[in-house]
C-alpha cells in the first residue's frame, strides 16, 4: 500500500499508531458501555418492581421484526468484520462492496424499526402521546415502553452514525487504499461490533421476557 | 485468487450467533419461570463474548487491550452492583 504521510510525529511507527488509536477505540467503548449501563440499569430496578407488567409489556413488542433486526445486524457486523480482514489494495473493490452491504443493512434495521415504531403508535403503546392499556399493569407496561422507546431511539442514533462511518470508509478507500484507510476502518468496526453488541442485550432485555406465559 | 475470501473462524462466529439467536427465541417459550431470565442474559453473553473475541479480534490481543476493553465492562459491574444491592436485597 503507498503512503506519503505515514505517521504522526507522535508515534514512533505504523504498528504504533494503529494501536493507539485501538486504545482510544476501546477507552471511548468503555464510556458508551456505561452510557448504556444507566438505561438498563434503571431497566433493571423497574422490572425488579414491576415484574409482571414487564412481562406484559414485553409481549406487546414485535418479536417478530425484533428477531430478524437481530439476525440483519449480526449479519451486518459479519460483513464490516470481513472487510477488515481483507483491507489491501487488491481487494479495495469487494471490500468497498462489503461495507456498502453492512451499511445497507444497518439501513434495512432503521426501516424495520420504524415499522415497529409505527405499528406501537397504532396499538396506543407510547407513553406521553398515545398511551391506553387497562389497569392494574398500566403503570408498569409505561415504564416498560419508556424503557424501550429511549433505548432503541438512542441505540437507532447510534446505528445512522455507524451508516455513515462506514459509507465515508467504503468511499474514501475505494481507490488506493493506505494503511491509514485500515486503520481507521478498523476502529469504525470496533464501534459498529460495540452496537451489535447494545442491540443483543437489548433484544434480550426487551423481546424476550413473558413468552413463556402468552 | 482466494484473498477476498472470508476466513472461517469469521464464518463461525456469524453461524454461530446465528444459530443461538434462534436458540434463545426457542427458550423464551419454554416456561422455565425465573429461569427464562437467567438463560436469555446468559445466552446473550455469549453472544456477545463471540462478537468480542472474533468479530472485534479480541482473541489476538495482548494484556494492554485486554485491560483498556475489559475497563468498560469493569466500571459498568461496579454501576450494577452498587445500583441493584439496594433493590434486590429489600424486603
Amino acid at each position: 500500500m503507498p503512503e506519503p504521510p505515514v505517521f504522526a510525529s507522535q508515534y514512533v511507527s505504523i504498528p504504533h499508531r494503529d494501536h493507539s488509536a485501538e486504545l482510544g477505540m476501546w477507552v471511548f467503548i468503555a464510556t458508551e458501555i456505561l452510557l448504556f449501563g444507566g438505561l438498563i440499569l434503571a431497566y433493571f430496578v423497574y422490572r425488579h418492581a414491576f415484574p409482571q407488567a414487564f412481562a406484559e409489556g414485553s409481549q406487546h413488542t414485535d418479536i417478530l421484526i425484533g428477531t430478524i433486526n437481530t439476525a440483519v445486524l449480526l449479519t451486518s457486523s459479519f460483513l464490516v468484520a470481513w472487510a477488515v480482514e481483507i483491507f489491501s489494495a487488491a481487494t479495495a473493490k469487494i471490500v468497498t462492496w462489503l461495507l456498502v452491504g453492512a451499511a445497507c443493512l444497518g439501513l434495512a434495521f432503521i426501516a424495520l424499526k420504524g415499522i415497529e415504531y409505527r405499528k406501537e403508535y397504532h396499538e396506543h403503546l407510547i407513553p406521553g402521546i398515545d398511551f391506553q392499556l387497562a389497569r392494574p399493569l398500566a403503570n408498569g407496561v409505561q415504564l416498560f415502553f419508556v424503557f424501550y422507546l429511549i433505548a432503541t431511539a438512542i441505540h437507532a442514533v447510534h446505528m445512522l452514525i455507524g451508516i455513515c462511518l462506514l459509507l465515508t470508509l467504503a468511499i474514501i478507500s475505494r481507490r488506493a487504499p493506505t494503511t491509514r484507510h485500515h486503520t481507521a476502518l478498523h476502529s469504525a468496526a470496533l464501534y459498529w461490533h460495540f452496537v451489535d453488541v447494545v442491540w443483543i442485550f437489548l433484544f434480550a432485555l426487551i423481546y424476550l421476557p413473558g413468552r413463556a406465559a402468552s | 485468487m482466494t484473498q477476498w475470501r472470508p476466513p472461517l473462524a469469521l464464518v463461525g462466529a456469524w453461524l454461530g450467533l446465528l444459530a443461538l439467536l434462534a436458540l434463545t427465541v426457542a427458550l423464551a417459550y419454554v416456561p422455565l419461570g425465573a429461569g427464562n431470565a437467567v438463560v436469555a442474559m446468559s445466552i446473550g453473553t455469549v453472544k456477545a463474548a463471540l462478537v468480542a473475541a472474533i468479530f472485534m479480534e479480541l482473541r489476538h490481543r495482548n494484556g494492554l487491550t485486554l485491560v483498556f476493553a475489559g475497563a468498560g465492562l469493569f466500571w459498568l459491574g461496579i454501576l450494577l452492583w452498587l445500583g441493584l444491592m439496594d433493590f434486590v436485597t429489600r424486603t
